[in-house]
This record gives C-alpha cells, structure tokens and sequence, in this order.
C-alpha cells in the first residue's frame, strides 16, 4: 500500500519538472530544524537517566556519562507511599482517557457533519458558538464550571473528570472544517439512495474523514491524559496518574531529575497514541472519486 | 427551502412561527445528532461563560457574593492601571512575533513534510509535534540558567562570545525575547497537525492534473493547487494561533517567574492571573479577559476575512 503510494508520489513529482536537488534541500532544511527541536526533549531525557553528581557539573555535558534509573525509582517510591495502590492510578488514567476518547470523538464528527452539511433553523448560530468558545478565554470559566458540577453533584466522582472534557469546541471545528471539503453531491446521492442522515455521516462522509479524525483521536487523547484531577477531584482514589506524578515530582524532593524522569514519564502514553494514528493519518491517500 | 422562504414577508407572525416550527420537525435527524455533543457543551462550556460575562461588571472576590459596580472596573483597567498598559504592549509584541511566524512555520513545516518518504513523514511530524505535548519547562531553566552551568552560558562562553554568565531568565533585556523562543518551540501545535491532516487529503490526481496544465514548480503548485484546497484547515489553523499567541501567559510563569523582571514579561493574561488567583478580586481579573476576548474577536474576523479572500 505505503509503496505504491510512494511511486505514484515518484511520478507526479516527475510530471510536475521536478528537481531531485530540490528534495535534498527541503531534506537538509527539516533535519536541521528538527535537531533544534529535538535537542530541549533529547536533554530532558538525559537529565532525567543523569545520576545526581552529573547534574551540576561544568560545562554541562550533553549526554550522561553513568547513566541510571534512580530518577524514576525515586518518583514510584514516593507514589508508592501514598494510601492508594498505584494500579488504581492507572485504572483510573486509563479509564478517564479511553472514555473521553471515544465519546468526544463520537460526538464531534456526529456534531461536526451536521453543522457542516445540514442548514436547520439554528445552524447558524450554532456555528458562530462554536469559535467564539474557542476564543474566549477566563479564568473566571473554572469557577462557574465548578459551580456547575457542584450543582450536578458530580464533585469527587469520575464524572468531574470526564463529562467536561467530552465537547471540546476545539475538536467539533477541526473535523467541521474538515467535513465541509466533502462535495454536496455525494451526500445528496446518499439521500436519493435512500440512506438517513446516520447512515451518511458514519458510511458516506466519516469514512474519508480518518486524517481529520486520527487528528482528533491524538488531541483528544492528549487532552484526557493531561486532565488535572487538583481541583474537581480531591479524593485520592479518583485521581489519574499524571496528576499524582507531576504531585510527586514537585513535593519535598523536588530534584530536577525527578521532574524530568517524570515529564518522560507522563510523556510516554500519548507519543504511543500519536505515533499509531500518525501512522494511519499518512496511509490514507485520498484517490480520485472522493472528491469533486 | 427555497420556495417556502420566498414571500416570508408577507406572512403574518403566526404562520411564520408554524413555518418554523415545520421546519425545526422536518430537521429532527439534526438535532438529535447534534445533541449529545450540545448537552455537554452547554452545561460545562456555555452555561459557565454566559456565567462569567457579567462578572466583568462586579467586585467579586470569591467569598461574599459578586456585587455590580458598572463600568468601574474598565475605567480602572484603562485610566489608572499601568501595568495592564505595560501588559497590552508586551502581548502585542508577543503576538506579533509568535503568532505569524509560528502560522508560517506551521503550514510551511506541514508542506516541505507532505514531501517526504511514509516513514519519514511520521517522525518528523512527531519531532516537530512533540514539544507541544511536552510541556517541559525545567529543561529551558537548565538551558538559560544564569549560572555557568547553564547550557546557553556555557556554549557561548566557550565559544568565546560572552565572557561571564548572562541572566537569560532575570534580566529585562532578555525574559521577553526567551520566552518568545520558547513560545515558538511548543508552538507547532494543533494548527499544524490539522494542516497535515489537510495535506493528506488533497487528492493526488490534483497534482497530476497541475501537471498537466502547465505547472512547472513547487511554487506554482502551492498556489493553484494546495493553497485552494486547503481553506478550511488553513482557518483553524489561524485560530488556533490567534488563541494560542493571545493568552500565552504559562510559558513566561513559568520560566521567567511570576512576576518577571519590570513586568517585561507581563502578558494580559498574566495580569488576569494575577488579579484573579492571588489577588482574588474575581471581578477585575473578568474584565481583562473581556478586553482581551474583544481583540481576539476582531483578530479573527479581519484575518478571515484575509483568508476568505484567497478560498473559494
């Protein structure tokens, strides 16, 4: 499949009087601008291998010389301190992440499709919601959104965690743009066929959508892991486990290879994540009949 | 839709709210797929901002109950207070820096990637994504750090360009212009995932199409071929930075302190934090997010409007 891709990819590049020069360049451009980023997360992760003594010497070195874990046993000695056992963290990561997850991405193109390609009384201003919660902005929100899960009783339960993640505006506008660029005309095929607005969404429009929705899938996903349990949550038993690390590497021994083993840490998971949808986002080429 | 909207004028009320209410029947299948996403919305998105909207107009401080004060809130934001004018100046520069730069990097990145071999294409996305996931801003206070262990310090030092340590973190000449690089760094964000999202997208045949009628360059492609069909992705991108770059305010608290050295990274943002989380005067902190929300707002319009101008 990847292969194929990549030939065809070979002849229009032909076609269109490309240079091979050309290529090598924009090669040599990403790699060196790569390095660059790449560097402040490269020494993140060798900070946090670096035994305490190769911290602080001069001039600091850009590798660790006796590299060693010490770092993260630290970080799950004070984690195993705590009252509750350290698979319910992640039970509880896991289960929050997965079920925000899912739903949102269930929601949003569900949401998204409608807004995009149906005009209802309503749409409008629908639309128009969508990017103005986008922009605004307050400090003031946490309050009210406090108030409003304290009215719902939803305070130190899972459900403070996971029901205000599900509608993100930011994931509804991402595959709302993304659905718009399907044609008209398919979807009113779809309708003379016979086929109900459920059915065109999930079998018609959605399944040309993975780029948009992997896409999503990686924020969403993102978004869940990195949720901070401090304020809705304040029994132990509910909160999610980059919570309690980033909890363990700012208490008391407060070592900067600590943080960073526990920044690599948490960082671990959604790489996973993005590296598997990333995957599927690249294998999708879009083939001539999809679009107009 | 068309026929029964032509002579809605002439209706009377009565007939023009059964027309509509015939019309919210025949669309039923709408509403309830937008439904679940619009219940969640409204409870802990649009219900606590149509909340907070009023609580620019009151002293609020979080324990007694907010008490309305009309505009006095604004008159002291723009008459009286000088930090929040020293924190207009730096958010404009901030933005100006970040926003067009981090936009043109986004689209210009996701391109050049669009390019590449399969494989690659997977890890040079994840390099320039990574740091947006990351959050890591230990690593930068190692790397500006104002001693000689600091890895800029020591760099330059043997390279011979500084002779003694620089404060990178505390001096005013530099806090604003490091958190700016920083800034830059995690910036490759959503906006420029969404664009690779796009490129994928883009039907091959297009390009043999191009092909055939004449394009002869990257160039060319880029604007007959990849500019037009990339419209929608191309605006959340834009939005995304407007927001991104506008309430930037983690980054310098982060690294630089809170406050920073002359308030020279003090952003809007940051003064609304400020007010809010230490000071709690609820009611202030509210509108400065107002007047910052008022010039996101028209941000955005004037730069669709840009964008409508090369779509479609």
């Amino acid at each position: 499949m990847a292969q194929t891709d990549t030939a065809k990819l070979r002849a229009s590049n032909k076609q269109a009087g490309r240079k091979k020069g050309g290529s090598a360049v924009i090669f040599l451009f990403l790699v060196i601008l790569g390095l660059f980023m790449a560097l402040p997360l490269y020494l993140t992760v060798v900070m946090s291998v670096k035994p305490v003594e190769e911290l602080f010497v001069f001039p600091p070195k850009l590798y660790a010389v006796r590299p060693t874990l010490d770092n993260f046993s630290d970080m799950f000695r004070v984690l195993h301190q705590n009252r509750v056992p350290f698979s319910r963290y992640v039970f509880n990561s896991v289960f929050v992440t997965v079920t925000v997850t899912v739903l949102q991405c269930f929601f949003s193109s569900m949401a998204a499709f409608v807004l995009a390609k149906c005009k209802f009384p309503g749409s409008k201003i629908l639309n128009g919601i969508i990017v103005v919660a986008l922009l605004y902005q307050s400090n003031v929100i946490y309050i009210m959104q406090y108030i409003v899960m304290a009215k719902l009783h939803m305070i130190d339960t899972y459900t403070a965690l996971i029901f205000p993640a599900v509608a993100s505006p930011m994931g509804l506008f991402l595959m709302r743009q993304s659905i718009s660029q399907v044609p008209d005309s398919i979807i009113e095929a779809a309708k003379v066929d016979g086929a109900g607005l459920f059915r065109i969404c999930w079998q018609v429009v959605m399944p040309n959508q993975k780029p948009a929705l992997m896409t999503l899938m990686i924020f969403a996903f993102q978004g869940a892991w990195n949720i901070q349990a401090g304020s809705v949550v304040f029994k132990e038993q509910y909160k999610t486990l980059p919570t309690v690390v980033s909890q363990a590497a700012s208490s008391g021994m407060a070592r900067a290879g600590v943080a960073m083993a526990a920044a690599v840490f948490i960082l671990i998971p959604p790489i996973i994540i993005f590296m598997l949808a990333q995957r599927q986002v690249i294998e999708t080429m879009a083939h001539s009949g999809i679009k107009e | 839709m068309a026929v029964n909207t032509e002579n809605i004028g002439k209706r009377s009320k009565k007939e023009k709210r059964s027309m509509l209410w015939r019309d919210i029947k025949r669309n039923k299948a709408c509403y309830g797929m937008i439904a679940p996403f619009m219940i969640f919305f409204m409870l802990f998105t649009a219900v606590p901002v149509l909340m907070s909207l009023p609580m620019g107009f009151t002293d609020f401080n979080m324990a007694q109950p907010p008490k309305f004060v009309g505009l006095s809130n604004f008159t002291t934001l723009f008459l009286s207070d000088k930090i929040f004018m020293k924190s207009i100046r730096v958010t404009i520069v901030f933005a100006l820096f970040t926003g067009p730069i981090s936009y043109v990097l986004c689209f210009l990145l996701a391109w050049l990637i669009n390019e590449m071999h399969p494989k690659l294409k997977t890890v040079f996305t994840l390099i320039f994504y990574a740091p947006s996931m990351a959050n890591v801003y230990t690593v930068w206070q190692l790397i500006f750090s104002g001693d000689m262990n600091g890895y800029m310090n020591s760099f330059l030092i043997n390279l011979g360009i500084i002779n003694s340590p620089v404060q990178w973190l505390t001096d005013g000449r530099y806090v604003l212009g490091v958190t700016i690089i920083v800034q830059l760094w995690i910036s490759l964000g959503a906006g420029f995932l969404a664009l690779r999202a796009g490129f994928q997208n883009i039907d091959r045949s297009m390009y043999e199409a191009g092909a055939i009628e004449g394009i002869r360059n990257r160039w060319q492609e880029l604007r007959y071929i990849v500019i037009p069909s990339m419209g929608p992705q191309l605006m959340f991108a834009a939005v995304m930075q407007i927001v991104s770059s506008f309430t930037a305010g983690t980054v310098a608290q982060n690294l630089v302190g809170f406050p920073s050295t002359d308030y020279k990274a003090h952003t809007i943002m940051t003064h609304a934090f400020d007010y809010g989380w230490q000071r709690f005067e609820m009611g202030y902190a509210s509108a400065i997010c107002m007047v910052l929300f008022i010039a996101m707002f028209v941000c955005n319009k004037l730069i669709s409007k840009v964008l409508g101008k090369y779509m479609d």
